[in-house]
């Protein structure tokens, strides 16, 4: 499976997504310039964490309007498989792929610390091989994380089975001290209508070798790849 | 290849009769220069005297003109001439240091220092202060402090993978106190998160003595492969000299002077020498840098930090021993009319000069668009040795190279200053002896240390920082050094930055010593070989002969604790002028030291891990309580003499680690420094929990004819704590004596409580969870209330 990670200015998780699909999972992979509006011949498209632009506007508000998006959006309509991390979470919010906004953090802090994660929806490409009930255990590190949407949007995303990940206790509860960052329902990620396009706050790309001290985000692309695999058979 | 003014000077000067006088071979250009509008008509002595110089400095420099100097030239020699950019007070007292070694690259006088690791590879590493800029500024001079420490390591050709930092403010009950600290943390979490360089490590202080003049110490950590390594020097005449990032203002006029004065009521008043920071910028011109340098299409790159245009210009000529002309016309910036006065001397951030390849220049303004930055020709290299600015057309400034960035040159200022011990040692070196009365019980002694803001878990600090960017970092901040794994290799590299204050203040010499060699123990103690060391000297006044004196001798020891424990110095920084109305700081030397491990699998931790260990002691505990945190925290005394520290022990216990470690016969190994046995192995029984772990009690007797307090929470240097598997005993305890390292076997690992037998009497016990607790709780109530 072919990923294209995008490469935005002040994108600084593009080098992590590009050694965990490359390195670890020994799949093909390309760096895509944030310039570049021609369609590339990839499977899935990750927009990294980082500042894109400083995130000096609002995170996200400028990288949306990058020539590179049109191929993301046209690649998003196709049905074919976006993950946003981070500041491409943001991204995908400001660029309307994903419903809802990003506030600060409740602690008005920037935040780098391991989470736990319940996954609510195990019908995405991204989480069908995870274990139903499974705690996973991946960092996040982010200023702007607190995902908020209004009333109508949340019951939606949740009458839809769009919330994809919740913060939880290493129990799997949800509770307000699980919560890290103030996201209206213990928002951690959620996907689109047709589930093909994932945002989520937490790096799965930090969580891919033991020597990093978890090995949970695999789980996650371990999903994809075998879905791309059973597409093949 | 252009033709300069100076060709004629060189035949006139030849027809003269010759003298012996040094002076006279000094390379010239011409005898008078055009006035600049807007500059003051005439240098007057009350101008020369603004700008900091002594009246035999100005001597000099009329010397070597040969002529009064322009305005502009008066401000270049002002920044060049200052400590921060000549070292003249310190560089005969930095001599002492060992500079060579076989696996150093690029030793002191470069921007950077780099280390060889092996199969090709290299470290770069180097620490910095911003103490100044912060204590009037915080956020802002926080992060234009690491800023300035990544691009030092960036130009060297190194992709930064690590900040660390050293931080001391006054007591956290001030509200001044309050304010500097949440905006330094703040400052340097905006910036490295932002340029995604994660912030690994570092030290948290807190002694009224940096209540006014905080220190700001960021260590930058670098790899690269061997043929990536640039310099910064400047060579081939006609070569152009390209100018590159963001654009040149008013900003930080003057930084480097300012960083060379005492903090004064009117320092408030210098918020314009501190620069704005945009990490967004820097982080474009790394990418930037490094496809410039990776592409070979330079022959130098440095970037302009201090002293800005002026410091790049005539360092890089210095270094390649050529000329450098430049037209400020050319040089990209932010407000109308600025003086060459101004331009020379702005500070302004995000900036680098480079010489490119003939033929690369239409490669480096393609690469320079891409990454949507400024890049402008706005000179070349000549070989007439001097550095020759103009502005529309008009030469502003011609000076001789040597005389702004050669210590050899004649008149270049080199001073030996008077050093007396000073009256302050003989009083504070003696323990009242109502302080030492143990009026605390152990266990409520160890639990205030362990709560206390020096010893407490830092995590409100280190939360802030992403310390994880870049999927390197395999042992994470709170547990001592850090360490990080160089991707497509085994090895990793072990960085600590550290240093005991309080030491160094009751005891220079011996304080410099334990300063290197606790910092080369933090990162042996993971199973890495100490590989070299930086340094940011931080002192008072040093015009003061006492603050020299005290600067002096904690060098002495520091370079003879390099000596025996074989880390050669690579560069660093000396920040003096540490002083607020109120008094001097401590004398602080922060020590960054460097280590490599061969097997990043072989990794040592310092938490307990597994039931029945064999837990044991290195090293001799003595009746040593002077300048304890014991007696800091619990008796408010800051007194006594610091532990006596044998370097040939030191250096033979790291030995012992490194080779334990490579063995894997350690299950953990701990450093035990601040707060002694007592808080050394409380952190063993907690630490895993802040890395995904349990906690792990223990059970120990210890034979001892020490009183408790003395045996739990002396600081008697050259001790680590290692939990060992039993069947790995009989040789992990043979090597220590083919080492002869004292090895203590003291008891076992198990159970969730610390119990401490002093010869079979109990003296401390206390549930593990407790002792978490306390140290959980950190900083974050001392800030909030």
């Amino acid at each position: 499976m072919k990923f294209g990670i995008v490469v935005f200015p002040g994108s600084n998780c593009d080098h992590d997504c590009y050694y965990a699909v490359k390195d670890v999972l020994q799949q093909p992979a390309e760096f895509i310039w944030h310039g570049e509006s021609r369609p590339k011949s990839v499977d899935a498209y990750i927009l990294p964490g980082g500042f894109s632009y400083g995130d000096y506007l609002r995170t996200g508000a400028v990288a949306r309007f990058s020539p590179a998006m049109d191929a993301v959006r046209a690649h998003a309509a196709q049905g074919k498989p976006v993950i946003g991390i981070c500041n491409g979470f943001q991204i995908l919010l400001e660029a309307g792929l994903l419903p809802g906004a990003m506030l600060r953090n409740q602690n008005l802090h920037f935040i780098c610390k391991y989470v736990n994660l319940r996954t609510d929806s195990l019908k995405t490409p991204f989480t069908q091989k995870i274990t139903a009930g499974k705690v996973l255990r991946v960092p996040i590190a982010h200023g702007e994380g607190n995902y908020h949407c209004d009333a109508a949007t949340l019951k939606r995303l949740q009458r839809e089975n769009r919330i994809v990940f919740r913060y939880c206790t290493p129990g799997g509860q949800l509770t307000p001290e699980a919560n890290p960052n103030g996201s209206v329902a213990g928002i951690a990620g959620i996907c689109s209508e047709r589930g093909n396009v994932l945002g989520m706050m937490p790096h799965p790309e930090r969580a891919m070798e033991p020597c990093m001290g978890s090995v949970d985000g695999r789980e996650l692309f371990s999903s994809l790849l075998s879905g791309a695999l059973a597409r093949r058979g | 290849m252009k033709k300069t003014g100076s060709g004629s000077q060189t035949t006139q000067r030849s027809k003269r009769p010759r003298t012996t006088s040094p002076f006279d071979k000094i390379p010239r250009g011409h005898a008078r220069l055009t006035p600049c509008e807007g500059d003051p008509v005439e240098i007057t002595p009350a101008i020369v005297k603004q700008h900091g110089f002594t009246p035999q400095e100005y001597q000099n420099i009329l010397r070597i003109m040969g002529r009064t100097p322009s305005y502009t030239e008066l401000g270049i020699f002002s920044v060049m001439w200052s400590e921060h950019c000549s070292y003249k007070n310190s560089r005969p007292v930095l001599k002492l240091y060992p500079t060579k070694g076989k696996n150093v690259l690029q030793g002191p006088g470069e921007n950077a220092g780099v280390m060889d690791i092996g199969e090709g590879r290299a470290i770069c590493f180097k620490v910095e202060s911003h103490n100044h800029p912060s204590a009037i500024e915080p956020y802002q001079g926080a992060a234009t402090g690491v800023g300035g420490i990544l691009r030092d390591v960036f130009t060297m050709g190194a992709r930064p993978v690590a900040c660390l930092d050293s931080l001391r403010f006054g007591k956290l009950s001030h509200n001044k106190v309050r304010h500097l600290f949440t905006g330094v943390v703040s400052g340097i979490a905006g910036y490295g998160n932002c340029i995604g360089v994660p912030t690994v490590g570092g030290e948290v202080q807190f002694d009224d003595c940096y209540k006014d003049n905080c220190l700001v110490n960021v260590m930058a950590v670098g790899f690269l492969k061997h043929e990536e390594l640039a310099l910064g020097r400047a060579s081939g005449v006609g070569n152009r000299v390209i100018y590159i990032g963001s654009t040149t203002g008013r900003d930080g006029i003057h930084g480097a002077t300012f960083a060379s004065e005492e903090l004064s009521s009117e320092a408030e008043e210098r918020k314009s020498a501190v620069q704005v920071a945009d990490p967004f910028m820097e982080k474009l011109l790394l990418e930037a840098t490094l496809e410039l340098i990776r592409g070979k299409h330079l022959i130098g790159i440095q970037d302009m930090g201090a002293a800005g245009l002026t410091c790049s210009t005539s360092e890089m000529a210095a270094r390649g021993g050529v000329g450098i002309e430049v037209e400020l016309d050319k040089v990209p910036q932010r407000e109308t009319g600025m003086l060459p006065y101004e331009i020379m001397l702005s500070e302004s951030q995000e900036r680098m000069l480079l010489v490119a390849k003939r033929g690369h220049e239409p490669a480096v303004h393609k690469i320079l668009k891409k990454w949507g930055l400024h890049s402008a020709d706005i000179g070349f290299v000549t070989n007439d040795h001097l550095v020759r600015i103009r502005h529309h057309g008009n030469v502003v400034a011609e000076m001789p190279v040597g005389a702004l960035a050669d210590t050899k040159f004649p008149g270049y200022p080199t001073y030996h200053r008077p050093a007396k011990r000073p009256k302050y040692l003989d009083k504070v070196q003696t323990i009242p002896a109502k302080a030492l009365k143990a009026d605390i019980e152990q266990d409520a002694a160890l639990l205030k240390l362990l709560a206390s803001p020096n010893l407490c878990s830092k995590r409100y600090v280190w939360e802030q920082y992403d310390h994880m960017v870049r999927t390197n970092t395999v042992q994470l901040p709170g547990a001592g050094a850090a360490v990080l794994r160089i991707k497509h290799t085994k090895k990793a590299v072990a960085v600590s930055l550290d240093c005991n204050g309080r030491f160094v203040y009751l005891d220079p010499p011996s304080g410099g010593k334990i300063a290197v060699a606790e910092a080369a123990r933090n990162v042996a103690v993971t199973g890495a070989k100490p590989l070299g060391m930086t340094n940011c000297l931080n002192f008072g006044n040093p015009m003061d002969p006492e603050i020299f004196w005290q600067f002096k001798s904690a060098v002495k020891g520091m370079a003879e604790a390099c000596k025996t424990l074989g880390l050669p110095v690579t560069g660093g920084n000396v920040s003096f002028y540490n002083e607020s109305p109120e008094g001097a700081v401590d004398p602080t030397p922060v020590v960054g030291v460097v280590g490599l491990l061969q097997d990043e699998k072989k990794l040592v931790t310092p938490w307990f891990k597994r039931a029945g260990d064999v837990v044991l002691v290195l090293g001799n505990t003595l009746a040593e309580m002077g300048g304890s945190s014991w007696l800091y925290e619990l008796k408010g005394v800051k007194a006594g003499k610091p532990p006596v520290i044998n370097l040939k022990r030191e250096a033979a216990l790291q030995t012992t680690l490194v080779q334990a470690a490579d063995q894997q016969l350690m299950s953990s190994a701990q450093d035990c420094s601040e707060g002694g046995l007592g808080v050394a192995l409380a952190e063993a029984t907690f630490l895993a929990k802040t890395h995904g772990g349990n906690l792990m009690g223990a059970e120990l007797n210890v034979t001892s004819k020490l009183t408790t307090t003395e045996l739990l929470f002396s600081e008697s240097q050259s001790r680590v704590i290692v939990s060992v598997n039993p069947k790995h005993l009989p040789v992990f305890k043979a090597l220590c004596r083919k080492h002869g390292v004292p090895c203590h076997e003291v008891g076992r690992v198990g159970g969730s409580t610390l119990a401490v037998f002093q010869n079979g009497r109990p003296v401390l016990e206390l549930p593990v969870g407790k002792l978490y607790a306390a140290w959980k709780g950190g900083l974050k109530h001392y800030v909030h209330g």
